[in-house]
């Protein structure tokens, strides 16, 4: 069967709806939505705790009032929204591949709006020692588990990694019953938000141990035991100081990477945030498809990724006159200090301003954010501290950008 | 006796110290000075959690309490949840049960799940 629309958008999570009701405010009229879950908010409906929509709303809900929220507002606009319906392939001329519970459609729009999510990192990609018994499974995966299906994974459990899901997941655990042993995390610092190691761990006496990792998992069919161990500066392990500790469940916690694979799939090309490199527009490398929220770069704040959600919907609109034939990509670096930068390049051709995000590598006291186009600083930022988990956010109004730009700098320095 | 805690009312996490007499220093915000004071007097925590649902859709349906809850007082409120379930459609905002454990606080439907 086949279809044809205005913009096409791949997936319902915060940064999807966003596109939606950003194409909308911005007058689209065609506008398809699709996502294979049986209702809207991605993964916001697993996050049933509270701290979301302060920015947004500024109010603070569960993650499962905000997609209502979201999905109400929805409701009242034309946006055509499919469920159940799982994006299968698109191609640089904008034909999507779906099937659908009525069967497969091919549709064809004038431009995508690529907002699938993010994964978890796996055992296999941080290449955990031992076996792989049941009992062993990421911290989403758990959360979805427990929070959608009703089922409690395990009665004793260990974390690793300090991440924001593996704390709010301790807590939970902790509030049905189960007892959690410990979270493990392989740097000096938690990764995860101050608050939530407050109310999640210090609230039940949940130890954090910093510098240390999971250096053997054990178990044949289930998980029956872990070894805990000391890291050096180096994050190597220390021998002899490994602790035998029993458990029936391990979560990992360990990162979350851009859900990318159709988009790599149709030849866009990857930026460094490990998902599209995109232009100030949030264009990806091929024209007319744009890419938003955590497939773009993992956000930690759902309300970031409904806000790059708009951008984007709106710069679809913008591009339904016609894609730009020439894209002028001033590429966008940064120095060791930064560990990655969206967007990747700018476009002179985009009218709104230049937003650029990123993430300083390790957390910082007292420095100073410069921006630099061609060797002349355009914006200069103090910052008291700054922290890995926690994304900065700097708006260059576009006045301040002139034409014909070869570079554009991010430097983050200390401050004497 | 002195209490130091950190705030946790936004992700900013401000290091608060709270004197015998209940002043407040180390925040940045009045929500801070609140907190603070509350925490050293009768600490409490939103709490959210899930019920059974009968519905087409899903399992389970997330609930969170109107106000944060007494925090010794949470074991029992979890304990108190476990029987309830819901049966759709249900709203955000809907009350599931009303004046849990004669706090005067409501458990509330997070969700719109309609079938
Ligand atoms: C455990 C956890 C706790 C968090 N806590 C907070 C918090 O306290 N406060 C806060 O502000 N933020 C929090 N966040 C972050 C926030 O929830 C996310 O950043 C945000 O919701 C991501 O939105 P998204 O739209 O980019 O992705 P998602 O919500 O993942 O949406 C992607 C959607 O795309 C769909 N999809 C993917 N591939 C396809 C395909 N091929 N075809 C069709 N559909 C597809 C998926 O089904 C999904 O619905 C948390 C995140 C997690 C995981
Ligand atoms: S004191 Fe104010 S700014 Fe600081 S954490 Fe509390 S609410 Fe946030």
């Amino acid at each position: 069967m086949k279809k044809t629309v205005d913009i096409l958008i791949i997936g319902g999570g915060a940064a999807g709806l966003g596109a939606a009701l950003g194409a909308v405010e911005a007058g689209a009229k065609e506008i398809l939505l699709v996502d294979r879950k049986n209702r809207l908010g991605g993964i916001l409906t697993q996050c049933v705790h509270s701290g979301f929509g302060l920015k947004v709303f500024g109010e603070e809900l569960t993650g499962p009032e905000f997609a209502s929220r979201l999905a109400r507002k929805l409701a009242e606009t034309p946006v055509e929204v499919w469920l159940n319906a799982f994006v299968l392939s698109i191609s640089p001329a904008k034909e999507a591949l779906i099937s659908s519970r009525d069967g497969l459609y091919q549709v064809s729009a004038k431009t995508i709006i690529y907002a699938t999510g993010c994964l978890e990192r796996t055992p296999g990609m941080i290449q955990l020692p031992g076996t792989r018994p049941s009992g062993v499974l990421t911290a989403g995966l758990a959360q979805l588990y427990l929070n959608e299906y009703g089922y409690l994974p395990g009665k004793k459990a260990f974390i690793l990694g300090s991440g924001d899901i593996g704390l709010i997941m301790a807590r939970r655990l902790s509030l049905e019953g189960a007892k959690v042993l410990g979270v493990a995390e392989i740097m000096p610092y938690s990764n995860g938000l101050v608050r939530n190691k407050v109310q999640c761990l210090d609230d039940f006496g949940i130890p954090l141990y910093l510098s240390h990792t999971v250096s053997r998992v054990y178990g044949n069919h289930h998980l029956e035991a872990i070894d805990l161990v000391k890291v050096d500066e180096e994050g190597k392990i220390i021998q002899g100081t490994e602790e035998h500790i029993e458990c029936d469940l391990l979560l990992l916690s360990v990162g979350l990477l851009p859900n990318v694979g159709i988009l790599k799939n149709a030849g866009a090309r990857i930026g460094e945030s490990k998902g599209a490199a995109v232009d100030g527009s949030l264009m990806t490398s091929l024209p007319g498809v744009f890419s938003a929220g955590n497939s773009l770069h993992v956000h930690d704040l759902a309300d970031e990724a409904y806000l790059e959600g708009i951008e984007a919907g709106k710069a679809a609109v913008n591009c339904l006159k016609g894609v730009p034939e020439h894209r002028t990509m001033t590429p966008l670096s940064h120095n060791e200090n930064i560990g990655y930068l969206v967007p990747s390049y700018y476009d002179e051709s985009y009218l709104g301003d230049l937003l650029i995000k990123f993430r300083c590598r390790r957390p910082k006291e007292k420095c100073v954010i410069m921006v630099i186009a061609d060797g002349e600083i355009i914006k200069t930022i103090n910052k008291i501290s700054m922290l890995p988990s926690e994304m900065e956010i700097i708006r260059i109004p576009k006045k301040l950008l002139k034409n014909n730009l070869k570079t554009i700098e991010v430097i983050l320095e200390d401050r004497l | 006796m002195k209490l130091q805690t950190t705030c946790i009312i936004c992700p900013r996490g401000c290091r608060l110290t709270v004197e015998d007499d209940l002043t407040v220093s180390g925040n940045s915000c009045p929500r801070g000075e609140r907190y603070g004071r509350q925490e050293a007097t009768d600490p409490r925590r939103s709490v959210s959690s899930t019920i059974r649902i009968d519905s087409t859709l899903v399992k389970m349906c997330p609930v969170h309490t109107s106000a944060p809850f007494p925090k010794a007082k949470i074991p029992a409120l979890m304990e108190a949840i476990k029987p309830l379930s819901a049966k759709a459609p249900v709203h955000m905002g809907e009350a599931v049960c009303q004046n849990l454990l004669g706090t005067g606080i409501d458990l509330l439907i997070s969700e719109d799940i309609e079938r």
